[in-house]
């Protein structure tokens, strides 16, 4: 059943253009989602919502003209369509007519999280709890959280389209703090996808026990190094580190405003030609994959570095239409009450030859970076900051001491060229990306690949 | 009872209004069964423009409503919230908030205020809000974009944003307890670019206020341009050890996080680095704070707080003295101390949990250039990047990425970037040898009244 008819999407979008506009369009969402913790052994904080509305968008020109509205009541939409229309002073320009929006789920949903009792996320918490508890007696806090979200949306434009899609993503976290004589060091593992319950359901023994054990083997860290080093960045969530010093960078907003150092280097050499990379929000099952995304633009794969040069940027519907090209699927946004932005799917590199023995064997001095507690990028001047949650020294071609508190800093024009390697073992990770005030899923990931020389800000001399 | 100085009847009553939802929604979960029940809601309308190049590039006017509700079995609860606030969606909200109560494990500290009530926290309404048409709030964010761009060296003003709300809050409890108030906000940003190519800086800047009359256009924009020009051309440093003196902006970034660190909650659950310090030196003479729910002007100033208790103000660190930490009703209990009004509410879209209100950091004397002076020679950092994964907060080791100048011969000389500075919360803050001034009110690190902090000695890294 759909949220709203087509019928009231289209009197809804002839309003919104009945003073002029290029574009315009009715959003409307359906939300719900659960979530729970776990903490020193307690399950707490059981919380469920609800919540529905709707957006009207008139893009005129260069300008966005936007409203929002709580619920789906007929005259109100029809009320937020008259108030966001005001803005404008041209002509009324008639909408294409609109059918039923087809229903995109593309990504499996075997067990709805819905459709299972609470009591089975509760047990999922304590299970992850006694296997963290078992890795060792260091283990001193255990914190367990599940979480779900069911999403149905549907998009109308005055271009005729009508498109609906459907987004489940449960995701399951464990956090470790582990304590020996005085010193404290904490772990943290996640697994999650847009699909079912299958998920996590087997999950905790995995997720909980590498939460502990990085955990543990924090305790023994040494201080990072300081200076500058080749740095092997591991599979998985090191893929943030792509993510934040090229992704947002490609991001046609950032780019078009020549906010962003990759503004007017597509086609550019970047780095080697054995480096590739994607923006694929179609990875079946994938923490960033929708079916469309929040314009009702089908999900596609977008190779963005194409054999070390600059292949393409990142578009939604606004910005796509300034350069000329279609959107790339990107147009993404938090919920109704805000504007589409360029934004990633799941961004990662292409697996390359290398073993991750051959990226580590050959570094005589370096830091291997498993994992980041985050990082930032200012994309004007490409500068990022990240704090390594999991790392080791690397020391005659082999993983010696872990480190902690290392940060890596650098550029990402002139991180990416410095790649000089990587291996086969691609994966992607779960992350939450902020931008504009909107947090959205986001899959980060990459084989393990090496960057010649990283500055290494540490803790130590 | 209702809080908050209500002068215009169409406002009082839609907090009325919204109170009235609260209590209905309490009543009916009651009348379901629940031993205890709290809801709280909120109704908002804001306005958010954003211009570039001399034109409007997004208009936003939206307004939202919502109620979240906890079902209490002994000291555990059950929430659940919904936008639908008709009696079909009420009735449905009770089921969901119960349905969650089922598997919270019993709570011995946890349940409503023993005591609620309301502080004077200001005036926290402007009635000007309202006088302000679209048009007005336009031409005040292309006031702001152009008194940045006509800064010196500046190539581009890449974001100018204002926004505005104005919001009615209400709670009620099944001990009989109701309140709302109403408060307005207005706050605006520019982000300019000075230099071209590997020279270029970008700086911000901003104001908040209670209305966009209060907001000074050219001052906002001026900043941005100014804090751009500064930084233009920055190169990567050599590593040192030297003092620091750290601007107003990147003051605040530490004492939000470092506040979120006296959070009982933190405290008791081992995951602050002050656990077991209360009453020992964790800070010098020169460093005093205080988290202040009441405080006049404070963006985060409210009569109560996420649980009804009343705001007020908590005084954190003093004489270096590390004084108490701050509590909502469960982490009181627990600790056997009273509640310090810092149960904090999101947004009704989650259940209450502590958090800091307005941290104020007590301003000394001597600007950014007067601290320079004092120093001699070191490191002015205008701006951290990576606060959040380079701090543990257990122990307190950070590792940060930072951009600033060099302080040489007392003068702010060679702008640097891609450096980090790195320390312990607790060596920093035993080395902090002056707090300057003026203090303004910062939303970085939640909401902060900060000003520039000179430290003693920090370790940088650069190349």
């Amino acid at each position: 059943m759909t949220l709203v008819a087509p019928e009231l999407a289209g009197a809804v979008i002839e309003r919104a253009l009945r003073r002029g506009g290029d574009l315009g369009e009715l959003y409307v969402e359906d939300r719900g989602g659960f979530s729970v913790t776990l903490d020193d052994g307690r399950v707490e904080r059981p919380q469920s919502g609800s919540e529905r509305g709707a957006s009207v968008r008139v893009v005129h020109g260069e300008a966005s003209y936007f409203g929002h509205v709580d619920g789906l009541a007929e005259p109100d939409l029809l009320a937020l369509a008259d108030s966001v229309s005001q803005a404008l002073r041209a002509q009324a320009v008639a909408p294409a007519s609109l059918g039923e929006p087809a229903t995109a789920r593309t990504h499996a949903v075997r067990e709805p999280p819905a459709a299972v009792d609470v009591e089975r996320k509760a047990a999922l918490l304590h299970a992850a709890d006694e296997r963290a508890r078992s890795e060792g007696d260091e283990v001193a806090q255990v914190t367990a959280s599940y979480g779900e979200s069911v999403q149905r949306i549907e998009v109308f434009n005055s271009d005729g389209r009508a498109a609906a899609d459907e987004r489940t993503r449960v995701r399951l976290g464990v956090q470790v703090v582990a304590r020996r004589d005085g010193r404290v060091e904490t772990g943290h593992e996640t697994r999650g996808a847009h699909g079912g319950f299958e998920i996590v359901a087997d999950a905790p023994n995995d997720v909980a026990g590498s939460a502990a054990r990085k955990a543990i083997a924090l305790l023994d860290a040494v201080d990072a190094p300081t200076g500058r080093l080749p740095v092997v960045v591991g599979n998985g969530f090191g893929g943030v580190l792509l993510h934040e010093a090229v992704g947002h960078g490609l991001e046609a907003d950032a780019v078009q405003k020549r906010a962003s150092i990759y503004a007017g280097r597509l086609g550019d050499q970047l780095a080697e030609p054995f480096v590739t990379a994607y923006d694929d929000g179609r990875r079946p099952n994938d923490w960033g994959s929708d079916g469309i995304d929040d314009e009702g633009t089908p999900t596609r794969m977008t190779k963005v570095i194409d054999g070390g040069r600059l292949s393409s940027f990142l578009y939604d519907l606004v910005r796509a239409r300034k350069d000329g090209v279609e959107s790339t699927g990107n147009g993404r946004r938090e919920s109704f009450r805000y504007l589409p932005v360029p934004r990633m799917t799941n961004t990662y590199f292409a697996p390359g030859e290398a073993s991750v023995e051959d990226l580590i064997g050959s570094v005589e001095n370096g830091l291997y970076a498993v994992s980041f507690g985050g990082g930032q990028v200012e994309p004007a001047t490409g500068d990022f900051v990240f704090g390594a949650s999991e790392a080791y020294l690397i020391e005659g071609g082999k993983v010696t001491a872990p480190v902690r508190g290392a940060t890596l800093i650098g550029n990402g024009i002139e991180a990416l060229a410095a790649i000089d390697g990587i291996a086969d073992d691609l994966e992607i990770a779960t992350g939450y990306c902020g931008k504009a005030g909107q947090r959205v899923a986001a899959g980060v990931g990459q084989p393990h690949v090496r960057i010649g020389e990283l500055t290494v800000g540490g803790t130590g001399a | 009872m209702s809080a908050g100085a209500a002068t215009n009847g169409g406002r009082a009553n839609a907090a009325a209004s919204l109170e009235c939802s609260a209590t209905a929604a309490v009543e009916a979960a009651v009348a379901a069964g629940a031993q205890d029940a709290e809801a709280w809601a909120e109704r908002s309308t804001g306005t958010q423009i954003r211009v570039y190049g001399g034109a409007v590039e997004s208009l936003s006017e939206a307004g939202g409503h919502g109620l979240g509700l906890r079902v209490f079995r002994g000291g555990a609860f059950g929430y659940a919230y919904t936008t639908d606030l008709g009696r079909e969606g009420i009735e449905a909200l009770v089921g969901a908030a119960q349905a969650a109560s089922l598997v919270a494990d019993p709570d011995e500290f946890g349940g409503l205020p023993a005591r609620c009530g309301t502080a004077d926290a200001g005036d926290l309404h402007s009635p000007a809000l309202a006088a302000w048409s679209t048009e007005r709030k336009v031409e005040l964010a292309l006031e702001i974009e152009r008194a940045a761009r006509a800064g010196e060296g500046i190539s581009q003003v890449e974001d100018t944003v204002y926004s505005d709300s104005e919001s009615a809050t209400a709670i009620a409890n099944s001990r009989g307890f109701s309140a709302s108030y109403e408060a307005t906000s207005a706050w605006a940003y520019a982000s300019a670019f000075a230099g071209e190519g590997e020279d270029l800086m970008t700086g911000l800047g901003m104001g908040l206020a209670r209305e966009p009359g209060e907001l000074d256009a050219e001052a906002i924009g001026t900043e941005a341009a100014e804090r751009a020009r500064a930084l233009s051309g920055a190169r990567q440093p050599k590593s040192r050890r030297c003092a620091v003196v750290l601007d107003t902006f990147v003051a605040a970034s530490f004492v939000g996080f470092i506040g979120g660190m006296l959070s009982a909650d933190a405290v008791q659950r081992g995951r602050s680095l002050f656990a077991e310090h209360e009453g020992e030196e964790v800070a010098s003479a020169a460093f005093q704070l205080a988290d202040d729910g009441t405080a006049a002007g404070g963006p985060s100033s409210s009569p109560f707080d996420g649980e009804g208790s009343p705001s007020e103000r908590t005084q954190l660190i003093e004489g270096g003295r590390l004084q108490g930490f701050l509590h909502d009703v469960r982490t009181a209990r627990k600790a056997d101390r009273e509640p310090t009004g810092n149960a904090a509410r999101g947004s009704y879209r989650g259940p209450p949990g502590v958090s800091t209100t307005n941290l104020i950091l007590e301003p000394g004397e001597g600007d950014v250039e007067a601290l320079a002076r004092t120093t001699g020679e070191g490191l002015y950092v205008a701006d951290v990047a990576g606060l959040h994964s380079g701090v543990n907060p257990v122990s307190g080791t950070f590792s940060v990425g930072a951009s600033g100048r060099l302080i040489e011969g007392g003068e702010l000389a060679a702008p640097v970037r891609e450096i980090t500075i790195a320390s312990d919360l607790v060596s920093m803050l035993k080395a902090v040898e002056t707090v300057g001034a003026p203090a303004r009110w910062v939303p970085f690190g939640g909401s902060v009244k900060a000003a520039p902090l000179l430290v003693a000695e920090m370790s940088v890294s650069g190349a």
